[in-house]
């Protein structure tokens, strides 16, 4: 009869000993995933000011050098398969082509500000100035949410996949979250040829 | 799975690595940080002092760091680690701004840049940064003015994120035609002669009562100095009217996310 008391006891201990230690870890990585979420939206964010700016530079560009044609539907081409994939964050193999497409699309839109050189008189503008500093910003947050995405994603990361938690992580269906890599070949230094 | 430690461990050393080339935050702090050399002692004061007081008006906190040498890093780069490293503006506001000036060293270009925090980037977009370093601040920069142009941005960065002109505004002054910019000149000085008035009038009451805070030193020894001296230029008299007093209070833990321009010359 005592005995059954103390076995029920420490039962009742370690049911409420394993429901306090999984409540907290699942709720501290229920909040990671939301961090590497916002983190998400925050780059989905700054490449889509990338993908609205492009038409007021076309427009901008043909207006001077309309005969330019080829570069110009090489950047509207890349902008639109840049807006018609459909990213999973979750996934790598998603992200690669997320990163793919946007990648195509800044080599294009890179074309176009070297064709740029060639007209004086676009380069001048005030118009096209202003564009072309809006352009490099959005350049430049991409650069800084996409670093501050892997940051939120690898603290995600090594939270789930450290003992114990990542049990729970199995249990619970957490998954890894993939990371946004350099550009392939961005390592080699560019040929420059006069 | 290797693959993924190697990732791993690749991006723990470029994080590494990466915190390295910024300078750490200065103890105690200050907004004005001119690692380079290329200010004077004076020079450095004053510009800290009219920082200071913008800072305790408004919260906004504008650092100028001036660097020897950009470690390898972009300037862009540079800049947006920088300020959110020290944490530049205040948490939740993020209104925070960085200027970084890399002198020219013999074949270098030299190169500044503004970065904007997070909350500023509506007032102060990226056309109209990139228009107050390469028309306001390089100009100078070029003539060797570099206290000149440092303390142009600041003026204009100042206006701007205390909302006294609009960034349209701006906008209009510094691209229109001829004609237009003189009048919108006349118009803008005008405001500023009438405002100055109006907030030295406005500020005088309060800012003597809050002396507690511990004056420091230098700012009690820039204050001397710049009511001793004898050079008025239109923004001297602007900025002094706005002023505070007492210390800078620390870095408030603002965040970047990639806003502002830079210039080379």
């Amino acid at each position: 009869m005592k005995k059954g008391l103390i076995i029920s006891g420490i039962i009742v201990a370690i049911a409420i000993f394993l429901y306090v230690s999984i409540k907290g870890t699942y709720n501290t990585m229920v909040k990671k995933d939301e961090a590497v979420t916002a983190a998400w939206a925050q780059v989905q964010n700054v490449y889509q000011r990338r993908v609205d700016l492009i038409p007021n530079l076309v427009n901008t560009v043909k207006g001077y050098a309309a005969h330019e044609k080829e570069t110009l539907e090489g950047v509207v081409e890349a902008r639109a398969k840049a807006t018609a994939v459909n990213v999973n964050p979750s996934d790598p193999q998603s992200l690669q082509q997320f990163q793919q497409s946007q990648n195509q699309l800044s080599s294009a839109l890179s074309r176009l500000m070297v064709v740029v050189e060639k007209y004086p008189d676009l380069k001048a503008s005030q118009n096209f100035l202003d564009l072309q500093a809006q352009l490099e910003g959005t350049e430049n947050r991409i650069a800084v949410e996409r670093g501050k995405f892997n940051e939120t994603a690898q603290d995600f990361n090594t939270y789930i996949r450290s003992f114990p938690r990542n049990i729970y992580a199995n249990a619970f269906n957490f998954e890894k979250k993939a990371y946004f890599q350099a550009q392939a070949g961005a390592e080699q230094a560019p040929e420059v040829q006069f | 799975m290797k693959k993924l430690s190697c990732i791993l461990l690749s991006l723990c050393f470029a994080v590494q690595i990466q915190a390295q080339g910024i300078p750490e935050p200065p103890n105690p702090p200050r907004l004005v940080n001119d690692f380079a050399r290329v200010l004077t002692a004076e020079q450095v004061n004053q510009l800290e002092f009219d920082l200071t007081a913008f800072a305790r008006n408004t919260t906004t906190q504008i650092i100028v760091v001036t660097v020897p040498t950009l470690g390898g890093y972009d300037i862009a780069d540079y800049s947006f680690k920088l300020g959110e490293k020290w944490g530049a503006g205040q948490k939740g506001k993020n209104n925070g701004v960085v200027i970084v000036f890399k002198p020219k060293t013999g074949r270098e270009p030299g190169r500044a840049f503004v970065a904007i925090g997070y909350g500023l980037e509506g007032v102060i977009p990226d056309a109209i940064a990139n228009r107050i370093v390469n028309k306001e601040m390089i100009p100078h920069f070029r003539d060797g003015d570099i206290y000149g142009g440092l303390r142009q941005g600041c003026k204009i960065i100042m206006s701007l994120a205390s909302k006294e002109f609009t960034a349209q505004e701006y906008d209009e002054k510094t691209s229109g035609n001829a004609g237009g910019a003189v009048a919108a000149l006349f118009l803008f000085l005008a405001f500023m002669i009438i405002l100055s008035i109006v907030t030295k009038n406005h500020n005088h009451n309060f800012t003597m009562g809050d002396s507690k805070s511990g004056l420091p030193f230098w700012v009690l020894m820039s204050m001397l100095g710049s009511s001793g001296r004898g050079n008025s230029r239109d923004w001297d008299n602007f900025t002094r009217g706005s002023g505070g007093f007492g210390g800078f209070g620390g870095f408030g833990g603002g965040s970047f996310g990639g806003g502002g321009a830079g210039g080379s010359w």
